[in-house]
């Protein structure tokens, strides 16, 4: 059963490529997002075709579905609808799929399954990424007010840090925040007494 | 009135300007709404977001609301179209080639003049095999069936004398710059972008082609409709209101800049606000020219879903999908406008409620008073360009005369 994959993500593509090989899903085609669409699905013949739900090509991939239905050629595909809970969760995890008419339920079953485990997998990867991005931020501009603390206070990091500390406790805000504020205030006021 | 959430679909065009008015300005809140918008680059996923849940309600191509509920392409859900978002607002621009193979002066065209000169190009361009293309945004789109309706009206046969493809309208500029099409049916400002990148020029106006055509629609899942009947009918009061307020020439300036932000349309603010009030540049440099009802959002009860609309619909997809005319698919499609929706929301607002829900469509040729069941009701011309007109209970005799 040959797999084709769209994503505008050629990571998450080839994440998702790699669970179908995993589950023994091994002929499948990686649609390069930047050639010709229509001619690279019709080269390759595809009996269920996953595209990321948010891809800008989807309205040109179902007119080439509802086109190739209507002059009979082989590639006529519907908008999967085998496992209604299924395919809920496959759009809650942000992919679509398309099949061959006929193709038997037990067979696209573990496909989307895949699919929606890797595709939820990228998402957590991204927030993770994009949280550790933040961390990372933050303990830089903590570390920079810091530094500014012990110059203008005369103090040392520990108590630096402390004051820091204190002063997000009491003010309810997180201690990236107020060292976010000492450092702009830093730069527009650095050099007054 | 307890405050509710509604999540509603867009995509980035100058016609999603209504729900995004009542929220940005106060509308949705009057009515104890709280809109939650939901942008999309395609109308499949605004249609599949809608059908499982992430969308209460969806800015849509009106023809892909009535191909839903007929489970075209899929399996059919019942859909409900209770208020008309607006007519029209899109044109057809060709490229810069075309445009001078064409001979297109420095107004807009007459549609059977532009339509004699496009008819010599694509006869010579289909001799030599390489057939002129047209982008129109969907399958299901009002565009499709206007760019078809005008084509075949002036003797080009579409599909046969000219290719007609599909283009996502955040790309059709790229896709005229890059050679891809010859010619584009789209929303604005996606025109305006292309004649302001210089590749392209906007031939007409599709409110040439109807002057009172259906646009986009807000479309809900019959069910949630009539689940929650409240909420859809303060949605229909915010919209209303909302629509009332676009159309002030003080307020355009306003509604450009916001429809111009990153989460809307993220478009030049200055060609968002030509296309609303009615300026259209046709060429990259020019001055732009006023078109009167460009874009038309709510006068002569504009927001009104008559099912004759619906049905002409209906009667366009059947012809171009090649299907024979089906009365029971016909009832379905012409259903799945909601006046009766329309009405029950705004009854005791002062808004003109029209006495029927159907109507002869192109037949009028000057404004004339219409019964109303609230408030005086005008409607203005609608003619189409071929002077035809279309009569919602005798859709075989339409199509049978059609070219």
């Amino acid at each position: 059963m040959r797999i084709a994959i769209i994503d505008t993500s050629t990571t998450r593509a080839a994440i998702i490529a790699d669970g179908l090989r995993e589950a023994g899903l091994d002929d499948q085609v990686v649609i390069d997002p930047a050639g010709p669409l229509v001619a690279q699905i019709e080269a390759c013949a595809p009996e269920v075709v996953l595209i990321n739900l948010e891809n800008p090509s989807r309205d040109l991939l179902e007119d080439f579905f509802a086109m190739s239905r209507a002059l009979d050629r082989p590639i006529a595909m519907f908008v999967d609808q085998s496992d209604a809970e299924a395919t809920l969760a496959a759009v809650d995890a942000g992919v679509s799929a398309y099949v061959v008419d006929g193709l038997a339920k037990q067979r696209i079953k573990p496909v989307l399954d895949v699919a929606i485990r890797r595709f939820q997998a990228f998402s957590r990867l991204q927030v993770e990424l994009a949280e550790a991005r933040t961390a990372l931020a933050d303990r830089h501009t903590i570390d920079r007010a810091k530094a500014i603390l012990m110059r203008r206070r005369g103090i040392d990091e520990p108590a630096a840090y402390a004051l820091l500390r204190g002063h997000a406790m009491r003010s309810n805000r997180r201690i990236a925040e107020v060292a976010e504020a000492i450092v702009t205030s830093d730069a527009l006021m650095g050099d007054l007494p | 009135m307890s405050n509710e959430t509604l999540r509603i679909g867009f995509l980035p065009l100058v016609d999603a300007a209504l729900p995004i008015l009542a929220r940005e300005l106060g509308f949705a809140e009057e009515q104890g709404l709280t809109l939650e918008l939901v942008r999309d680059v395609t109308w499949a996923t605004v249609r599949d977001r809608l059908l499982y849940g992430h969308s209460d309600a969806a800015h849509m191509v009106a023809p892909l609301a009535i191909a839903t509920a007929l489970g075209r392409d899929r399996p059919a859900v019942p859909i409900a179209v209770p208020f008309v978002l607006g007519l029209n607002g899109n044109a057809i621009t060709f490229s810069t080639a075309l445009g001078t193979a064409c001979g297109l002066g420095d107004s807009l065209g007459d549609p059977m003049q532009v339509g004699a000169a496009l008819r010599g190009v694509a006869t010579a361009r289909r001799a030599d095999g390489h057939r002129l293309r047209f982008g129109v945004v969907h399958r299901y789109s009002s565009h499709n069936y206007m760019l078809r309706y005008w084509l075949a009206g002036v003797g080009i046969r579409p599909d046969h004398d000219v290719e007609i493809v599909v283009t996502s309208p955040t790309f059709a500029a790229d896709a005229l710059a890059a050679g891809e099409v010859d010619g584009l049916c789209v929303g604005e400002p996606w025109n305006s972008i292309a004649v302001d990148r210089g590749v392209g020029r906007i031939a007409l106006a599709t409110a040439q082609i109807w002057r009172r055509g259906v646009e986009k629609v807000l479309a809900m899942r019959a069910e949630v409709a009539a689940e929650r009947a409240d909420a859809t009918a303060r949605l229909i009061r915010a919209l209303h209101a909302a629509a009332a307020h676009f159309v002030l020439p003080e307020s355009a300036e306003e509604s450009a800049a916001i429809l111009a932000r990153p989460a809307y349309l993220d478009a030049p603010a200055e060609a968002i606000r030509r296309a609303i009030t009615d300026r259209v540049r046709l060429v990259a440099g020019g001055t732009p020219v006023h078109y009167p009802d460009f874009m038309f959002q709510y006068r002569e009860a504009a927001n009104f879903p008559w099912r004759s609309q619906a049905a002409w619909l209906y009667a366009q997809m059947t012809r171009w999908d090649g299907r024979a005319f089906d009365a029971a698919e016909a009832e379905v499609a012409t259903a799945t406008f909601r006046p009766d929706l329309y009405r029950v929301a705004l009854a005791g607002t002062g808004a003109p409620l029209p006495g029927a829900s159907s109507k002869l469509e192109g037949a009028l040729g000057e404004p004339i008073g219409a019964g109303s069941t609230q408030g005086r009701l005008v409607l203005g011309t609608d003619r189409f360009f071929d002077g035809r007109a279309f009569d919602p209970d005798d859709i075989p005799g339409y199509l049978a005369g059609l070219p």
